[in-house]
């Protein structure tokens, strides 16, 4: 047992030697964030009093969808045989959408914490993160979470990490996050296990930043890892991809709240403000060197981010253009990912053509745009990128069906992810069936134990961004788990279906498939719109075409009786709430030409049903 | 008739009175009475009206109590609207409704009349209606109320056809009808009679039937409502477990089209979606005036009540309506004060309905736009449009609710 530490080392005065860096590796509520909190109490780091759940998950959207978005690091005392040392601990993404983030952050890291369920076992992306730790050289450290859960199966999972890792299932950690059991011991084995920070003091600076945030009150709040040199407030410094410079207006550490110190040095974690105001001067993987003495070569690593999924992001009432333009360009203050251009739609009028790194990133991102400015927004069916080679040789980039050519086309090439599924044994089948249906090519297959399998393959990326997970998930009950990289791309013979209402092409129905899949597509979304459109006071026809031809046809028959004709006595009231009820849901209608479509008709018109009658349970 | 369920409002006060506002311009306003009476010998599946079928409710509320509470609530809404500085008022409508208020002797019925007669004055006029089921009618009863000043009576006939009468839960004879008609006619009372079309089980046929054996008692005036499933009620969840099959609106819609072409056929005039008449004479002005805006007091449990802008309305219970009285407390449960934006959204979601039609200077600009795209549709009459009215066309009548949410754009 170790006591709290009674004297914590000070920043910019740290021997590296007593530093230890480390982050946690774990799947979706597998327990990250009790953890922490259990570490932030059991260091002391804050006190006993000023202890909330899930502290660190500062942002609320975080807190009610359980997903930690952004890193944060934090400077943990702990003090074993009469040592102090300082631990940092940097707080990963988890989500598949954010893996280059969480390259970054893992590089930041000695060690890394290898959190599972000891009631689930590994998931994909756990496992995907795995790797790119030990491609890192990052010492492990498995543990097993809720071990006080009666469902909890240790031996059984810590037969897979170490089967994993290469070790000895003996070896693997079992703790509690909510009871507190075995967290002493995984701070004590931090600091046994992890090597301390290696850099050489007397080089010219080198930091790594690992996280970049928009503070309203302080600008953009930049997280780094000091590898060499050190970093002093009020020199002046320089990113290293761009060599624009900066004046340090002030350097500390999260412990866990915010503290000013007198630098960083060689292997500490800690933040820098500069008072610049958009985080894309301060990029994510950037190496930050000084002004008075650049380094030669930057540390390496860092990436542009990619956007894959695009999708067009309309105000369903038209008036509310300026403010979706005004909240999308406050977003990118704060998310070097998001990338968005001015767009119309015949259809739906002025928006966005936005591109994320993945679903999970556009479904936040919108909803903290309807929830944060009050907007009713529609988004378009995700579409990835394609190059189309036309015959004269001109490529072009696709991003919107309704910029589809329409003819003249010599090549089409999309792109493609190589992905990986893990599995109980018994669900194989399902899931070859899937990935055969979304055009996959199986890549291969292992045992990790009797009976979980990792399946492999090679998909077109516009395959998976839609409904996959889903349907995944509602074919091995819930047990599925998936991780998808991109990987590179391939031709394919693709074409644009048009839908028509009432004879005009609603742009924001189109979609690029398949040749094999268009007619399916067609009658599918045909047979949705008619029954997600409400009867009008005209007859709908709704057609599916390719080009000219019509594959699919559907039509909704005029309405010919609105109207509450039994009298309700004197009572007024009643009626007139009814009519206001009435044109409240008049106003959640999209005016598509003469035809009035709800906002539900674009969101669910492009998810299949499969998805959501899991969805209803 | 006073539905079940009440809305959500503002507390009404204790002693009755109303807000100042609702006295402005009441002298351009008519005046009338409606009297619920909460109790039926037997609740009807499809009916959520508030209405009792116990004879004894407890507290001392009873049907054989329940004309002394009225004519106490009648006391408290004569003081108040002396005191709030309304003008003196003769009642141009007396309406009863229910439940049944010829459950109650006729007698009572008639004291109630005599009382409010005796407190407002009737104009010479006057329109006094009850509603009746047909079974709960004599030829004596019949006499005392034409006796004691009612002009009309209004049966709920509902349906000529036995197997329509029973999905509706209806006890009467379908012989009765005709009989109840023939003695009213005799105590000189105008008729009126309530058919209900798109019952679960009725074919057009049968709908023909019904329309054509009204017609055929020669009624004065003939109310066909769409049957509502009502949330709630009996025949709700009979649908809902599959007993029954459910209603179709397109089905109302050729029923209606065909109410309307007999009706006319034999003479009879629409004046409201679900209302016509032999001759405007025989319109029902109790009803015009809900349609209209005009000042109503409204007794009873759960009635509702109008005066310029301010609504309240009842408690709902019988009990706990006899035992606000008996405390000499009002017992209005709610009520709201109207903004003017709301008085001209219930102006115009009112006055469309009607075939006197809504005079267009009473929208607002957003609403006159949408005018000519009402004719474009046939929703509305074009020749009374550019005459300055928006009168429903036929197509219009059926989807009336569409087309006053256009009138209402903002
Ligand atoms: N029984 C039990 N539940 C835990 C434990 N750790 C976390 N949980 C619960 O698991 C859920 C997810 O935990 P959280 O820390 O938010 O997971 P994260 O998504 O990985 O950050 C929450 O409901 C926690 O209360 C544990 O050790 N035992
Ligand atoms: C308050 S009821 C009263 C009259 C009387 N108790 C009777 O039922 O004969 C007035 C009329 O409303 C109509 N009505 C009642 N419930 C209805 C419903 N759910 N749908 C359509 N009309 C209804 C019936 O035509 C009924 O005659
Ligand atoms: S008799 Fe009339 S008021 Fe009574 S339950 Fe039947 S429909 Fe309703
Ligand atoms: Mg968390």
């Amino acid at each position: 047992m170790s006591p709290m530490a009674r004297t914590a080392p000070v920043p910019a005065a740290t021997d590296p030697a007593i530093i230890r860096n480390f982050c946690i590796i774990a799947h979706i509520d597998h327990g990250k964030s009790t953890l922490a909190d259990r570490m932030l109490q059991l260091t002391g780091a804050v006190e006993q009093r000023d202890m909330k759940a899930q502290y660190l998950d500062r942002m609320d959207i975080e807190r009610e969808r359980g997903i930690t978005i952004k890193s944060q690091a934090v400077r943990l005392p702990w003090e074993l045989d009469g040592t102090s040392y300082a631990l940092n601990m940097i707080d990963t993404p988890g989500h598949v959408d954010f893996t280059y983030e969480v390259s970054r952050s893992l590089a930041a890291c000695e060690g890394a914490i290898l959190l599972v369920d000891a009631a689930q076992g590994i998931e994909a992306q756990t496992l995907a993160n795995l790797y790119l730790a030990m491609e890192n050289n990052l010492t492990i450290i498995p543990v097993l979470n809720k071990i006080d859960l009666p469902a909890a199966q240790p031996e059984k999972y810590a037969a897979e990490l170490a089967g994993l890792i290469g070790g000895d299932p003996e070896d693997v950690l079992q703790v509690s996050g909510k009871t507190g059991v075995g967290v002493e011991a995984l701070l004590d084995k931090i600091v046994r296990d992890l090597p301390p920070p290696t850099g050489d003091p007397d080089a010219p600076a080198r930091a790594m930043i690992f996280d970049s945030v928009y503070d309203t009150y302080r600008g953009v709040v930049t997280y780094v890892r000091v590898v060499d040199g050190n970093l002093r407030p009020r020199e002046r410094i320089q990113m290293m991809s761009t060599r624009a410079s900066h004046e340090l207006l002030e350097i500390g550490v999260s412990s866990p709240e915010p503290k000013p110190s007198k630098g960083l040095g060689v292997g500490e974690v800690g933040y820098l403000i500069t008072g610049v105001k958009d985080v894309r001067q301060s990029k994510v993987g950037d190496t930050v060197t000084t002004l008075a003495k650049p380094a030669a070569e930057s540390l390496g690593g860092y990436e542009d981010p990619k956007p894959m999924v695009f999708s067009g992001l309309y105000p369903l009432d038209g008036t509310d253009y300026p403010v979706l333009r005004d909240a999308l360009a406050k977003f990118t203050l704060n998310d070097a990912a998001l990338v968005y251009e001015p767009e119309t739609s015949a259809a739906l009028g002025f928006g966005f053509r936005v591109g994320f790194l993945g679903l999970l990133h556009l479904e936040i991102t919108r909803e903290r745009l309807e929830r944060e400015y009050n907007l009713d927004l529609i988004s378009t069916a995700p579409n990835v990128e394609y190059q189309v080679t036309l015959e004269d040789r001109t490529v072009l980039l696709v991003t919107n069906p309704s910029e589809y050519p329409s003819g003249k086309i010599a090549e089409v090439r999309e792109p493609m992810v190589s992905a990986t599924i893990l599995a109980p044994s018994e669900f194989v089948g399902a899931i070859m069936e899937l990935c055969q249906q979304r055009r996959g090519v199986l890549g291969g297959m292992d045992y990790l134990s009797e009976d979980r399998v990792e399946i492999r393959y090679r998909l077109p990326l516009a395959e998976i961004v839609f409904d996959f997970f889903d349907l995944l998930k509602s074919r091995t009950r819930g047990y599925g788990s998936l991780d998808w990289k991109a990987d590179g791309d391939q031709v394919s013979d693709l074409v644009k279906v048009d839908i028509l209402l009432q004879g005009d092409q609603v742009d924001a129905f189109s979609a690029i498939t398949h040749r094999d899949k268009a007619y399916a597509y067609g009658v599918m979304m045909t047979g949705k719109l008619r029954e997600l459109i409400p009867r009008q006071q005209f007859e709908v026809p709704i057609q599916a075409a390719i080009g000219a031809r019509i594959i699919a046809r559907e039509s909704i028959r005029a309405i010919r009786k609105d109207v509450l004709a039994k009298c309700y006595g004197g009572d007024i009231t009643r009626k007139r709430k009814l009519l206001e009820k009435q044109k409240e849901g008049k106003k959640r209608m999209k005016m598509v030409g003469r035809v009035e479509v709800p906002q539900e008709a674009f969101i669910a018109a492009l998810s299949s049903d499969e998805a959501k009658d899991k969805a209803r349970k | 008739m006073a539905p079940s369920t009440l809305p959500l409002g503002l507390p009404a006060p204790e002693d009755g009175s109303v807000p100042p506002a609702a006295v402005e311009g009441a002298g351009t306003r008519s005046f009338g009475l409606y009297v619920h009476i909460p109790f039926c010998a037997v609740r009807c599946g499809y009916c959520d009206f508030n209405t009792y079928t116990a004879t004894e409710l407890g507290g001392g509320a009873s049907q054989d109590a329940y004309a002394g509470s009225v004519l106490a609530e009648l006391d408290l809404g004569a003081r108040v609207l002396t005191s709030s500085g309304f003008p003196d008022r003769e009642l141009s409508t007396v309406f009863f409704g229910g439940g049944t208020p010829t459950l109650l002797p006729a007698s009572d019925l008639a004291t109630i009349l005599r009382a409010s007669t005796a407190l407002w004055g009737l104009a010479p006029d006057a329109e006094v209606t009850t509603e009746a089921n047909p079974d709960s009618v004599t030829p004596e009863s019949l006499r005392i109320l034409r006796e004691a000043g009612f002009t009309r009576v209004s049966f709920g006939m509902q349906s000529a056809v036995p197997h329509v009468l029973a999905v509706l839960d209806r006890t009467h004879a379908p012989e009765r009808v005709p009989q109840a008609v023939a003695w009213a006619r005799e105590a000189g009372l105008k008729v009126s009679l309530d058919l209900i079309y798109g019952t679960p089980g009725e074919s057009l046929e049968d709908w023909r039937t019904s329309l054509s054996t009204a017609l055929s008692y020669e009624p004065d005036h003939i109310s066909a409502y769409a049957l509502i499933i009502e949330e709630g009620t009996r025949l709700a969840s009979r649908i809902r477990r599959g007993q029954v099959a459910p209603i179709d609106d397109d089905d109302h819609a050729d029923k209606y089209l065909l109410a309307d072409e007999m009706l006319a056929q034999a003479g009879f005039q629409w004046y409201e979606v679900s209302n016509w008449a032999r001759t405007p004479l025989d319109e029902c002005r109790h009803n015009l005036a809900y349609w209209r805006g005009d000042d109503w007091w409204g007794a009873g449990p759960g009635a509702h009540s109008h005066l310029g802008g301010t609504r309240w309305w009842n408690v709902k219970h019988p009990r706990a309506y006899a035992q606000a009285l008996d405390a000499g407390r009002s017992p209005a449960a709610g009520r709201e004060i109207l903004s003017a934006g709301d008085r001209s959204v219930e102006e115009v979601m009112l006055r469309a309905r009607l075939s006197e039609g809504l005079p267009t200077d009473r929208l607002t600009p957003a609403g006159r736009r949408a005018i000519a795209g009402l004719i474009a549709d046939e929703l509305i009459q074009p020749a009374a449009a550019f005459a300055g009215t928006v009168v429903l066309s036929f197509r219009g009548r059926l989807l009336a609710d569409a087309v006053v949410r256009r009138l209402l754009p903002d």
